[in-house]
């Protein structure tokens, strides 16, 4: 077999386990955006939020230990004990819950029936705040995330690809484990939204608010719901992320592989989210093997935008969003 | 009435307090302590502020005349920076230190046009070296070609003194700040006969996928990195996991802190990068630090960045401003110098070995002196390597010096290049 062929499904194995871990952001701002009809802007800034606490608690950081020691002249940086990851998870999953509470209480309450616009920008408001809460709460430096997922070359992936051409493929150990979650995670929301009472009740909001409303369907609890669970989902794919590269502020950025991934996807679709993770995924990845010896590389970035927009003339609803038609 | 009444007790007020902000030396700077480089910006930030308190409180300012200390936001934005610049620029700034190369080249013809001089540490425009063309910005004492220089003087030596057939691959930051290195690598590369293969990562490099395994396919004998933020411990652990012999992969001195190795962990053990001082706290004049800052709560920041690589540099940056000073004060003979006035201190500083000891920072720096044909100081850098189980740099070389000859002729043509675009003529200003 050719060496190009070779390399070439190399880089579509890449860019499969790469789609999964985009689409593990645009999967919260699929959930968001399917119950409320708002574009979150601050799920990257979740994602990030997330890992820091996470952190936090593994750590036994004391949370805005920076502020308190500025204001009373104190030392106090840590508890002294550090958290188990599986405790620490569970915690930073009630944080995300009580997050989106708050976010329920002072932010959507005030803006039933306001225009998506305005809810849109509220969410950018949010993703300030919580950038600053988190650089307050847990300090701004790089921090190493450890959940005991492991990271490096996928040895069982190198030989047998090995045997079979005579040339190892390399895989993320670490992508391989985020795809299995990715799937887990996909299966769980399934079940929860076809079969639970609140999975129906979070459907009925989405397909109409005031139907749904009618029928006696709390709108807020099913928005706190909502945010609980892309909470939840932030929360995984800050793990992901920060495992691969530490957490810190540049974890928020992440959101910005998530948009192609949603214009490709549809914003309404969960299969869509990763569906369009992996066109968007390989796509790149191809596009970077063939053209980067032409133009030199530093392609990713741009390359899922175009693709995007190249999608976006055909099909401005995505592959799997919804059509809306409506009439004057 | 009572309008009246009140501008006069402003104009009173800033009549009153207008002498004693003149009696102070003014050194702002642009720091970021948000944004997706904060965790670079934030132990330069600190290091730079920790000195000049240092210097008020110890010996109550430069020459009897207290420092005032300033600090505007950037988040690494170029516009923001300039913004900055605007908002400093009529409050007798003595020296700007943007610490982001976009800025610089944003400023470098504003302070040119308002005679404010500028220090671009180990970043910035390379050619700024000419001081008869860039006369008010200066970059000593090194600079990104001195970098690349450094590392392959350093692979020189590795390979017994040739490199030929050896490929080298420089995996950058793709803005100006990561291409710097690619004129003199290329140049070099026709020298030395080693075969340079370019890869660019997008800011900020949190997903390098096809860049590594483009690295496993050419095979490259070494790495080096021009990166900074997350582009570091992304690339260094991408290095680990497609296991590159770590010893083969350098990073220039924005690619070479505590921030970049720890989040890779054991991974990073063994990878190297270039120090242009050093790093620690094995210092006599942490014992300073420790009495008047620390300890006096003064501290700038949160206070745990002390003695790290990215702190040192800031503190480094701050005493060569200080010496800066001192000598513009020797120079005209009065305490409260203006930026022209700082200009000339820092167009004849001289960094001695006796100097660095006194001053409390022995071995730290190398030794050097700036005139106006060369603002770039002597470019000469040590690798250090990462010792992971330690959690430490170590310092594996002395100080390697740049091929300064080819470097000067690189630096002569741009910058000559540039004051034709500009209608310039060069000349020394003093």
């Amino acid at each position: 077999m050719p060496d190009t062929l070779l390399f070439a499904m190399e880089a579509t194995l890449n860019g499969l386990t790469a789609g999964v871990m985009y689409a593990l952001v645009a999967l919260g701002f699929v959930l968001i955006f399917k119950a409320s009809g708002i574009f979150n802007f601050a799920q990257g800034v979740m994602a990030l939020f997330a890992a820091l606490t996470l952190v936090g608690f593994q750590s036994g950081q004391i949370p805005f230990s920076h502020l308190i020691n500025a204001m009373f002249g104190t030392r106090l940086h840590h508890f002294g004990w550090n958290m188990p990851t599986l405790l620490a998870i569970p915690a930073t999953v009630l944080v995300m819950i009580l997050l989106a509470v708050l976010v329920e209480r002072f932010i959507l309450k005030h803006l039933v029936n306001q225009e998506p616009i305005i809810l849109f920008m509220a969410t950018i408001g949010l993703a300030y705040f919580l950038e600053g809460v988190g650089d307050i709460m847990w300090g701004a430096e790089v921090k190493a995330l450890d959940v005991g997922l492991p990271k490096g070359m996928s040895g069982a992936v190198d030989d047998v690809t090995f045997a079979w051409f005579g040339y190892g493929f390399y895989i993320d150990r670490l992508e391989i484990w985020a795809a299995g979650i990715a799937a887990l995670l996909v299966a769980a929301l399934t079940v929860f939204s076809q079969y639970t009472k609140q999975g129906r009740a979070l459907r009925a909001v989405a397909d109409d608010h005031q139907a749904a409303l009618s029928v006696g369907i709390s709108l807020r609890f099913i928005w706190v719901l909502t945010w609980s669970i892309a909470g939840i989902v932030a929360l995984v794919a800050g793990i992901m992320w920060g495992s691969k590269s530490g957490v810190q502020f540049s974890l928020s950025l992440i959101a910005l592989k998530a948009l192609p991934v949603l214009i490709l996807g549809g914003f309404t679709s969960i299969p869509g989210a990763i569906i369009g993770g992996l066109i968007i995924g390989v796509g790149e990845k191809l596009f970077d093997f063939f053209m980067s010896p032409i133009i030199g590389g530093a392609t990713e970035n741009w390359f899922a935008y175009m693709l995007a927009l190249v999608f976006l003339l055909f099909r401005p609803q995505g592959l799997f969003g919804e059509r809306i038609i409506e009439r004057v | 009435m009572k309008m009246t009444r009140l501008a006069a007790t402003i104009a009173a007020t800033m009549i009153a307090t207008g002498p004693a902000l003149a009696e102070t030396l003014h050194f702002p700077s642009l720091s970021y302590r948000t944004g997706p480089f904060a965790a670079g910006g934030i132990p330069f930030a600190d290091g730079y502020s920790d000195y000049l308190t240092l210097i008020n409180e110890r010996d109550g300012g430069i020459g009897g005349v207290p420092i005032r200390q300033t600090e505007c936001e950037t988040a690494y934005n170029t516009e923001r920076g300039v913004e900055c610049y605007q908002s400093i620029r009529g409050d007798n700034p003595l020296v700007l230190q943007p610490l982001s190369t976009g800025i610089t080249y944003q400023l470098i013809p504003r302070t040119m046009e308002d005679g404010i001089p500028m220090h671009t540490m180990g970043y910035g425009r390379t050619s700024a070296v000419n001081g008869e063309v860039f006369n008010w910005t200066f970059n000593y004492p090194a600079n990104y070609w001195d970098g690349a220089s450094v590392i392959i003087n350093y692979l020189l030596e590795e390979n017994e003194g040739s490199l030929e057939g050896k490929k080298i691959a420089l995996l950058y930051h793709n803005s100006a700040y990561g291409r710097e290195p690619i004129p003199t690598l290329t140049n070099l590369a026709e020298r030395h006969g080693y075969e340079l293969l370019t890869i660019g990562v997008d800011s900020p490099g949190q997903e390098q996928g096809s860049q590594w395994l483009q690295i496993r396919r050419e095979r490259p004998d070494y790495v080096v990195m021009w990166g900074w933020g997350v582009m570091n411990p992304t690339a260094i652990q991408e290095a680990a996991n497609i296991r590159f012999p770590m010893e083969n992969f350098i990073g220039v001195w924005w690619s070479g802190s505590q921030q970049d190795v720890r989040p890779v962990g054991a991974g990073a053990h063994g990878y190297k990068a270039l120090a242009m001082h050093g790093t620690g706290m094995d210092y006599p004049i942490y014992e300073d630090m420790q009495q008047y800052v620390i300890d006096a709560g003064k501290y700038a920041g949160t206070g745990d960045e002390v003695g790290t690589v990215l702190y040192s540099r800031g503190m480094y940056a701050a005493m060569l401003a200080v010496e800066a000073a001192k000598k513009a004060q020797e120079i005209h003979g009065v305490a409260a110098i203006t930026p022209a006035m700082m200009r000339d201190g820092m167009a004849n500083l001289e960094i001695t070995e006796e100097l660095m000891a006194e001053l409390g920072l022995p071995n730290f720096g190398p030794a050097f002196s700036v005139a106006c044909e060369n603002h770039g100081g002597s470019g000469a850098a040590m690798i250090q390597q990462w010792d992971a189980e330690a959690g430490e740099w170590n310092l594996i070389t002395d100080w390697i010096e740049p091929d300064r000859e080819m470097i000067m002729e690189m630096a002569m043509e741009d910058s000559l290049a540039f004051a034709a675009e500009n209608n310039m003529t060069p000349a020394c200003l003093n």
